[in-house]
């Protein structure tokens, strides 16, 4: 995984309450086997009209907001599915951060493991990013994971907060498996453990 | 210190808790489909990782397969095919227990994992699938996850967890008839709405809660979900014993008496303190239809569609008249006078034995309405040879019903059964979000006996006046 530090991009705008996970990634996209590629469906539905070309009414097909690796999103953002080929598409188009009010729970975590840092701001925070960015499209917008903080052209400063731990991952560009290995002695002490209380759990030797 | 069942759980659960990080949970069983497993496997061999214990492990193919019986041999989609043939191959080879498609044992995952008693009282279980929920029914703390943490549980046998706050929904007297389950969970919903049990952990409790079966309840945690919640919980009873005992995973012999007093060692204890307290009275639920595109939308059948422009909340106005417009209804519209074009009976919500004999009993001796297509889709084999030694599938197929094989099918539309563009659905599953059942497809989550009855009607109708 890729380390997320420091990093300024371009922000596009996606003033849209409760986008669930079937929006994100149709489910006709769903049945790959591998892990990567998803980036070319994101939100296809709305993405492409009939005929497969862009449809230019869609939010994220502005010039304006090409490239972008910020994504501001309205409310309950990434609703639905536990399925994580939500945030592998999110994260295979190009963004690494996603700016809302709230986001389903799955879909938040799920975020964190592909190296992907959601931020959740209050409501007023959230419309005037928004403004900001409707006012004059393609700027770039910072956001400082070490001090915890987005920063905008037009001065605006923003705190943020983030668990200490997921924080500590992204920084690191730590895996998540390694990181709980180093912890192995206790999950066999535990199993030890568990074995005698509940025995019927495991199988007999 | 009094406790919540939830909290004896994680207590108990807990590996390791490190200062400053997420908490490393166990986990004891870990189900797993075919949909959400591959990149985990693949993940595993790259990292040059093995499964630390098979045994944990339950498998089943159930979202990409067809249930019309030809298709199962000739599998006409070469990508589902694929996902089957990668799934039979990653079991096969790292000894996991798969009921694939020719298994007697095959069905979907929530449905096929009680029927064996795979998931006891007190367990942590996952499953990287929503619908995980459905086993906090027995009492054991069940949520969905990602393929990462498929991954994570199959090399660590561990998970890394937040601990959630605490909600209690309770349910005070018994419902009324023609009310059932499903209704309590969509009245539920209705009143918390899709965002009400972020960051909670829902215990469902109260008289109407006890007197449901455990498929009523395995309904009701089922869509503990769809209220935001991140698992649903009812503590275990003489019910969840009795429906545990004698099944192949249920402990056995001198075991089973340890097991149980256990099990009934795991209920919050009088008094225990939860962040969020909801109480709703079971007399006052009627049938639930839900009429837009959340399962927040949603409205007891004798009610009439909201019209937006009189809604307080602007935000919930936008979405109303977002709603009416994809699901192409007019504000106002009584709910009985909405007709649909297809009637899906199935799905982890509503596809056991129950909930067809419920189907049954309103389709019996009738018809279902020219144009209509009634598809019945029982949630596993066992469902579906039960109802075939009690003459239900005669009942369905005499009265127009199509009868098939098990499988997820249109709940998520990914093996073939999808509605076209425009087309109305009631159904029995548990997601009514623009296109889950299809391209341009309109669903209207309901129960199975309200299901049953609009396939007759060829629109909505309200049980409780209907003959
Ligand atoms: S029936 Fe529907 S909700 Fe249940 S596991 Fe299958 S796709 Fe998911």
């Amino acid at each position: 995984m890729q380390a997320y530090t420091k990093h300024s991009s371009i922000a596009a705008v996606m003033n849209r309450a409760n986008v669930d996970t079937d929006q994100i990634i149709p489910k006709q996209f769903l049945k790959k086997v591998e892990r990567t590629g998803f980036g070319a469906h994101l939100f296809h539905d709305w993405r492409f009209l009939e005929d497969g070309s862009d449809n230019p009414d869609f939010e994220l097909n502005r010039p304006e907001f090409k490239g972008a690796k910020i994504l501001i999103a309205g409310d309950n953002f990434g609703c639905g599915s536990s399925r994580e080929h939500a945030p592998w598409s999110i994260a295979d188009y190009g963004f690494n951060t996603i700016i809302s009010t709230s986001y389903a729970d799955i879909f938040f975590s799920n975020c964190f493991k592909n190296g992907m840092l959601p931020i959740r701001v209050d409501a007023p925070t959230l419309k005037a990013l928004m403004d900001e960015v409707e006012a004059s499209p393609g700027i770039e917008i910072t956001i400082d994971l070490e001090s915890q903080k987005i920063t905008t052209p037009a001065g605006l400063s923003i705190d943020f907060e983030v668990d200490a731990f997921r924080k500590e991952t992204l920084l690191q560009g730590l895996d998540d498996i390694a990181w709980t290995l180093t912890h192995e002695q206790k999950i066999t002490d535990f199993e030890t453990q568990n074995k005698k209380q509940l025995p019927w759990l495991w199988p007999s030797a | 210190m009094k406790k919540t069942m939830y909290e004896k759980i994680w207590d108990s659960h807990l590996v390791h808790e490190p200062q400053a990080s997420t908490p490393i949970l166990y986990v004891d069983r870990h189900l797993m489909h075919e949909v959400t497993s591959p990149q985990a496997f693949e993940g595993l061999r790259i990292a040059n990782r093995s499964v630390r214990n098979p045994h944990s492990i339950l498998a089943t193919m159930d979202h990409c397969v067809p249930t019309k019986a030809a298709d199962r041999i000739n599998l006409p989609d070469p990508i589902g095919k694929k996902q089957i043939e990668v799934m039979a191959s990653n079991c096969e080879d790292n000894a996991i227990n798969l009921y694939d498609m020719k298994s007697p044992n095959n069905g979907v995952i929530h449905i096929v994992v009680p029927e064996h008693g795979f998931v006891h009282p007190g367990m942590v279980v996952c499953c990287g699938d929503s619908h995980t929920a459905t086993h906090g029914a027995f009492g054991a703390l069940a949520f969905g996850i990602g393929t990462s943490e498929v991954e994570h549980i199959m090399a660590t046998q561990t998970i890394q967890q937040q601990k959630s706050k605490t909600m209690l929904v309770e349910v005070t007297g018994s419902l009324k008839p023609f009310v059932t389950a499903k209704d309590i969970v969509l009245a539920i919903i209705g009143k918390i709405g899709t965002a009400g049990g972020t960051g909670h952990v829902i215990e469902f409790a109260g008289q109407a809660i006890r007197e449901l079966s455990m498929e009523g309840r395995m309904t009701v945690c089922n869509m503990a979900i769809e209220g935001g919640a991140r698992a649903g919980l009812i503590a275990p009873d003489q019910k969840t014993i009795d429906f545990l005992r004698g099944k192949e995973f249920a402990p056995k012999g001198e075991y089973w008496d340890q097991a149980v007093d256990y099990w009934n060692s795991l209920a919050s204890d009088e008094g225990a303190q939860f962040d969020t307290v909801v109480t709703l009275d079971a007399a006052d639920i009627a049938p639930q239809v839900t009429w837009g595109t959340s399962p927040e939308q949603v409205l007891a059948v004798n009610q009439s569609l909201p019209t937006p422009s009189t809604m307080e909340d602007s935000i919930k106005a936008l979405a109303a008249k977002s709603a009416l417009d994809y699901m192409g209804l007019e504000a106002g519209t009584k709910m009985t006078d909405v007709p649909v074009d297809v009637v899906f009976v199935g799905s982890c919500t509503n596809g056991r034995i129950e909930d067809f004999r419920a189907l049954a009993h309103v389709s019996k001796g009738k018809k279902v309405a020219n144009g209509v297509q009634a598809i019945a889709v029982p949630g596993s084999y066992p469902v579906k040879q039960m109802a075939e030694q009690e003459g239900l599938d005669k009942i369905l197929t005499d009265a127009g019903w199509e009868w098939r094989e098990p499988g997820c099918s249109m709940c998520l539309a990914m093996n073939g059964d999808y509605l076209k563009p425009g087309q109305r659905c009631a159904s029995t599953s548990n997601r009514n979000f623009e296109g889950r059942q299809g391209k341009g497809g309109r669903t209207h989550l309901v129960s199975p006996a309200m299901a049953g009855a609009a396939a007759i009607a060829g629109k909505f109708v309200d049980l409780r006046d209907w003959d």
